[in-house]
C-alpha cells in the first residue's frame, strides 16, 4: 500500500476535475453563507417579536425561516456532492492525507447533523412550541452555522498551510490531526473572513429583494423593516471586513509568497514594490495598468522601501496562473471597497438622520449589491484556491498527483454542470415562490396544516 | 487489531444501519409517489408522504455524510480505493441525491403534489435511483470486486455484477418496505384509518417482495460470491442472519395485525442484523488483501476519531431524541394556543452614543489589528473590531422605522 505519494497520475483531464471541483463549490458557498448567517438574523427579528410584541417582526422570522429551509435542503445535497466528490476526483489526496485532515470533516458532519435536526425543530415548531422554547430551538443552528463552517475551514486552511504530520516514504507518519488542524496561522483569518462575508451575501442579497419592492412603492414598515435588518447586519461587517482582509493578506504574504507575488503580478523581487490596478500580467510585469508606487511593500511590511518576492524567484513549476488570481483577487478587493462606501453610507443616514435613505439610487445600488456580494465571495475563494495551485496540500502534494485515475471526467464535469444548472434555476424559483406569498398575516399556510410542510 | 482501529468502523456501520433504515424508508417513498397513479387518492397519498417525511427530512440525510467523513478519516486508503473504482455508482447516487433534495426543496414552494407534477416525478425517480446505485456499490465491495491499492478496478463491471444488482434491488424494495410500514404507522398516529389501510396493504405486498428478493439473493450470493455466502450461511454471521429473517417475518406479522408503530422498530432489527451479518462474514478483511486493521489511520487519528465520535454521540443523541420525540409525540401536528402576552410599551433610547461608540471600537480595533505587532495586541484589536460590529447593528437597529405610526398602507413617503 505504500508509494501512492509523488506519482503524477496519467489524467488528461485534470483542469476538467478542477472545474468540477470549483463548480461544485461555486454552487454550495453562496448557500452556506445562508447557513451561517440567516439563523442570526431570523432569531434577532423573533426576539424584537417577543420584546415588543410588533407583529411585524414575527411575520418576517417566518417567512425568511422558510426560505432557510429551501436553502438548507439544496446545501444539504450540494454538500453531499462535495464530499463524494472529495474521494471521486482526489482518491490519492484523501488515501494519502485523509487520517490527518478528515477529523475536522467528521466533526463537521456532527455540527451538520444538529444543524439539521434544530431546523427541523424550529421550522416545523412554530405554533406548535411556546415561544420561548421556539426561540431557544433556534440557537443551536446558530451555533452550528459557525461550528461547522469552522470546521471546513480548518481543513481548507490546513491545505494551504499543512502541518501536523511527517512524510516517510510516500506515507505520513507522526500523524497529529489535533495540530494539523487547530495550530494553524491561516485557520484564523480565512474564517474569521468567511464568517463576515457570510452575512454581508445574506444581507446584501436579502435586502436587495427589499429595494426592489421599494423601488416599485411598496414602502410598508413590513418592508421597511425587511431591508433594514439585513443591510445593517451587512452594513457593519463590510467596513470589518477590509480590516480583516489585510490582516489576511499580510499572512498570506508570510506563508505563501508565492501567492502574494501572484496577487500583485509582482515578477522581479523589488524593493518599494508597486501595486497594480487593473491591467494583464505578461512575462515577468504587468502591462496596461495604473500603477501605484510603493504601496504593495508599505501594505505587505508597512514599509514602503520594504523588498517583496518576485514570481521569477520562484520555480515555474510552482507557479499558480498568475492572471486568474490576480484578477480574482482585484474583483474581490473592488466589489469588497464599493460595498464598504455603500455601507458607511447607510449607516451613516441611520444613525444621523433616524430614517432610511430617501435616493432612488441608493436602493438601485443595494439591488446591485447582493450580486456582486456573490461574485466577490466566488472571486475571493478562486483568489486562495487558484493561488494555491499546483498544489493540493501546499508544498507537499501537487493537484497532478491526487486526482483520480478514472477515465470519463468529461461526462461527469458536463452531466454535473447541467444538473447544477437546473438547481440554480431552481433555487431562483423557490425564492421566487416563497416571495410573491401574499402578505401580511402570513397563517400557516394550506400545506403546513395539510402535510407539514414549510 | 486493537480497539481503536476497529471501533470506527463499527461506527461506520452503525451509520450505515441508521441510513438504511431513517433515509432509505424516506428513499422508499419514491416508489409509492411513482405508482400513486392520479386523481384525488392519489393526491391524498402524495401529501400524505410529504407530511410524513417533513420534519426529519434533513437529519436522516447526514447519515450518509458521516459515513462518508469517518471512513476517510480513520480508513482513507480503502476509501481511496472505493472512490477510485466505484467512480460510477457513487457519481449516480450522488446527482440523485441532488436531484431529490432540490425536487424536494421545490416542493416546499409549490401549493402541493399534482401542482407541479414534473417536480413529484423528479422527486420519486430520483428515490429509485440512489438506493438502487448506493446498493449496488454495497454490492461491490461484499462481492470482493474492489481491489485495494492504488490501481483501481474496473469501473463498469464492478458495480453490474449478480451480487450488486441483488443488493440494489434489495435497497429499493427493502426501502418501499420500510417507508409503507412507516407511512402507516404515521397514518395510525394521527387517527387516518383509510390511510393506514392503504400502506398496510403496501408494505405487505412490498414486504413480501423484498423477503423473495432475499432469500432469492441467498442463491445468488453463494454463486457469485462463494466466501461471502459461507460466512453468512455457515460462519459467524449465519445467528445475525437467522436473527434478521426472523425479524423480517415477525415485522410481516405485525403489520398484518396492524401494529405499524411496533413493526418499524422490528423491522430495524432485521436491517441492523443483515449488515451485521455482512460484517461478520466478511471482517476482518475490508477489501481483497486489506484487512480493517491494515486500513487503519495511526494511532493518534484513529483516537481523536473515536473521542470526536463519542461527544458528537453525546451532543446528536438527545437532540435527535428530541426531534423524534416531538414529531412521534404529535407535537408538531397542529398549532397550540399561546395566550396573548402584553408587551409593556418601552421609551425608544436614543442609541447616538452608542453608535459613536461603535465607530471609536472600530477605529482603535483596526490600528491594532493593521499595526499592532504580536499576536496578543493583534487579537484585542480583532474582538474590538468584532464588538464594534455588534454594537454598530445594536446602535442602527430597526427600532425607529415608524413601525407605531404608519397605517400600514406604504404610502410611498419614502422616497424625497
Amino acid at each position: 500500500m505504500s508509494g501512492w505519494l509523488s506519482q503524477v497520475i496519467d489524467q488528461d483531464y485534470l483542469l476538467q476535475a478542477r472545474q468540477m471541483q470549483a463548480l461544485s463549490f461555486a454552487v454550495h458557498i453562496p448557500l452556506v453563507c445562508f447557513g451561517m448567517a440567516l439563523p442570526t438574523l431570523i432569531l434577532f427579528l423573533e426576539w424584537r417579536a417577543m420584546r415588543t410584541g410588533q407583529e411585524v417582526y414575527r411575520t418576517l422570522a417566518r417567512r425568511w425561516s422558510r426560505i432557510l429551509v429551501a436553502l438548507f435542503a439544496v446545501g444539504v445535497v450540494t454538500g453531499t456532492v462535495l464530499s463524494f466528490e472529495m474521494g471521486l476526483l482526489w482518491p490519492q489526496f484523501v488515501g494519502t492525507f485523509g487520517s490527518v485532515f478528515g477529523l475536522g470533516f467528521a466533526i463537521e458532519g456532527f455540527s451538520f447533523f444538529v444543524e439539521a435536526i434544530f431546523i427541523g425543530v424550529y421550522v416545523y415548531g412554530w405554533d406548535r412550541l411556546s415561544p420561548r422554547w421556539h426561540f431557544a430551538s433556534g440557537i443551536p443552528i446558530v451555533l452550528t452555522g459557525v461550528t461547522g463552517s469552522f470546521m471546513v475551514i480548518t481543513v481548507n486552511a490546513w491545505m494551504n498551510n499543512p502541518s501536523g504530520f511527517r512524510l516517510q516514504n510516500g506515507q505520513v507518519v507522526d500523524v497529529d490531526p489535533v495540530r494539523a488542524l487547530f495550530a494553524n496561522p491561516f485557520l484564523w483569518h480565512e474564517f474569521v473572513h468567511m464568517y463576515i462575508a457570510a452575512f454581508m451575501v445574506t444581507g446584501f442579497l436579502i435586502a436587495g429583494c427589499y429595494a426592489v419592492s421599494m423601488l416599485r412603492g411598496r414602502t410598508t414598515p413590513y418592508h421597511r423593516v425587511a431591508l433594514a435588518v439585513p443591510l445593517t447586519a451587512a452594513s457593519v461587517a463590510a467596513p470589518a471586513q477590509i480590516v480583516v482582509g489585510d490582516w489576511a493578506a499580510r499572512t498570506v504574504g508570510e506563508q505563501q509568497p508565492v501567492k502574494l507575488a501572484a496577487l500583485e503580478g509582482l515578477g522581479a523581487t523589488t524593493s518599494g514594490a508597486p501595486v497594480h490596478l487593473l491591467g494583464w500580467y505578461v512575462d515577468g510585469e504587468v502591462r496596461y495598468g495604473i500603477e501605484i508606487p510603493r504601496l504593495l511593500s508599505l501594505l505587505a511590511y508597512h514599509d514602503p522601501d520594504s523588498t517583496v518576492r518576485g514570481l521569477l524567484s520562484f520555480p515555474p513549476e510552482d507557479l499558480p496562473p498568475v492572471n486568474v488570481v490576480r484578477i480574482a483577487f482585484q474583483t474581490m478587493v473592488g466589489i469588497g471597497s464599493a460595498l464598504a462606501l455603500l455601507a458607511v453610507i447607510f449607516l451613516y443616514i441611520r444613525i444621523r438622520a433616524h430614517r432610511l435613505p430617501a435616493s432612488r439610487w441608493f436602493y438601485r445600488a443595494v439591488v446591485l449589491a447582493g450580486p456582486a456580494a456573490v461574485v466577490a465571495l466566488i472571486a475571493g475563494w478562486v483568489t486562495t484556491e487558484v493561488g494555491r495551485q499546483p498544489w493540493v496540500v501546499y508544498g507537499v502534494m501537487r493537484t497532478n498527483e491526487a486526482v483520480t485515475a478514472a477515465s470519463g471526467i468529461p461526462i461527469g464535469y458536463a452531466v454535473l454542470a447541467a444538473i447544477y444548472l437546473g438547481v440554480v434555476v431552481g433555487v431562483g424559483w423557490i425564492l421566487h415562490r416563497l416571495a410573491i406569498r401574499p402578505l401580511p398575516a402570513d397563517p400557516p399556510p394550506r400545506e403546513l396544516v395539510e402535510e407539514g410542510v414549510p | 487489531m486493537t480497539v481503536l482501529q476497529v471501533l470506527p468502523m463499527v461506527a461506520v456501520l452503525v451509520g450505515l444501519v441508521l441510513y438504511t433504515v431513517l433515509a432509505n424508508a424516506d428513499l422508499g417513498t419514491g416508489v409509492w409517489q411513482l405508482t400513486a397513479g392520479s386523481g384525488e387518492r392519489a393526491h391524498q397519498v402524495r401529501a400524505h408522504i410529504y407530511r410524513a417525511i417533513g420534519p426529519i427530512w434533513e437529519a436522516n440525510h447526514v447519515w450518509l455524510i458521516f459515513v462518508l467523513t469517518v471512513l476517510w478519516t480513520a480508513y482513507p486508503q480503502a476509501f481511496a480505493s472505493l472512490a477510485s473504482t466505484l467512480v460510477v455508482p457513487l457519481f449516480i447516487a450522488g446527482i440523485g441525491i441532488v436531484l431529490r433534495g432540490t425536487a424536494y426543496a421545490l416542493h416546499g414552494a409549490t401549493n402541493g403534489p399534482g401542482d407541479h407534477p414534473e417536480v413529484d416525478l423528479v422527486f420519486a425517480l430520483s428515490s429509485l435511483i440512489t438506493p438502487f446505485a448506493l446498493g449496488a456499490a454495497v454490492g461491490a465491495v461484499a462481492s470482493g470486486r474492489v481491489p485495494a491499492g492504488p490501481v483501481p478496478g474496473d469501473i463498469i463491471t464492478s458495480w453490474l455484477g449478480p451480487t450488486s444488482l441483488l443488493v440494489g434491488v434489495l435497497a429499493v424494495a427493502g426501502g418501499a418496505f420500510l417507508a409503507a410500514v412507516q407511512l402507516a404507522a404515521e397514518a395510525a398516529r394521527l387517527g387516518e384509518v383509510e390511510m393506514a389501510e392503504r400502506f398496510r396493504l403496501r408494505a405487505l405486498l412490498s414486504g413480501v417482495v423484498a423477503g423473495i428478493v432475499a432469500i432469492a439473493g441467498a442463491f445468488v450470493v453463494s454463486v457469485d460470491a462463494p466466501a461471502l455466502a459461507h460466512g453468512l450461511l455457515d460462519g459467524a454471521g449465519r445467528s445475525a442472519v437467522v436473527v434478521s429473517a426472523v425479524a423480517g417475518v415477525a415485522t410481516l406479522v405485525l403489520v398484518w395485525t396492524r401494529r405499524a408503530h411496533a413493526a418499524r422498530f422490528v423491522a430495524a432489527v432485521a436491517v441492523a442484523a443483515l449488515v451485521a451479518g455482512w460484517a461478520l462474514a466478511q471482517g476482518p478483511t475490508l477489501l481483497p488483501g486489506l484487512t480493517v486493521q491494515q486500513a487503519a489511520a495511526p494511532y493518534n487519528t484513529l483516537l481523536a476519531v473515536t473521542v470526536s465520535i463519542v461527544a458528537g454521540a453525546v451532543i446528536v443523541g438527545p437532540s435527535l431524541a428530541l426531534l423524534f420525540g416531538l414529531v412521534l409525540g404529535g407535537r408538531m401536528d397542529r398549532p397550540v394556543d399561546v395566550p396573548e402576552t402584553a408587551v409593556p410599551a418601552r421609551p425608544p433610547r436614543d442609541r447616538r452614543m452608542l453608535g459613536r461608540g461603535a465607530v471609536g471600537l472600530f477605529v482603535a480595533g483596526a490600528v491594532l489589528v493593521v499595526f499592532a505587532s504580536g499576536a496578543v495586541l493583534m487579537t484585542v484589536g480583532l474582538l474590538l473590531v468584532l464588538v464594534a460590529v455588534v454594537a454598530g447593528f445594536v446602535a442602527v437597529g430597526p427600532a425607529d422605522l415608524g413601525l407605531d405610526t404608519d397605517d400600514g398602507t406604504g404610502s410611498g413617503t419614502l422616497f424625497t
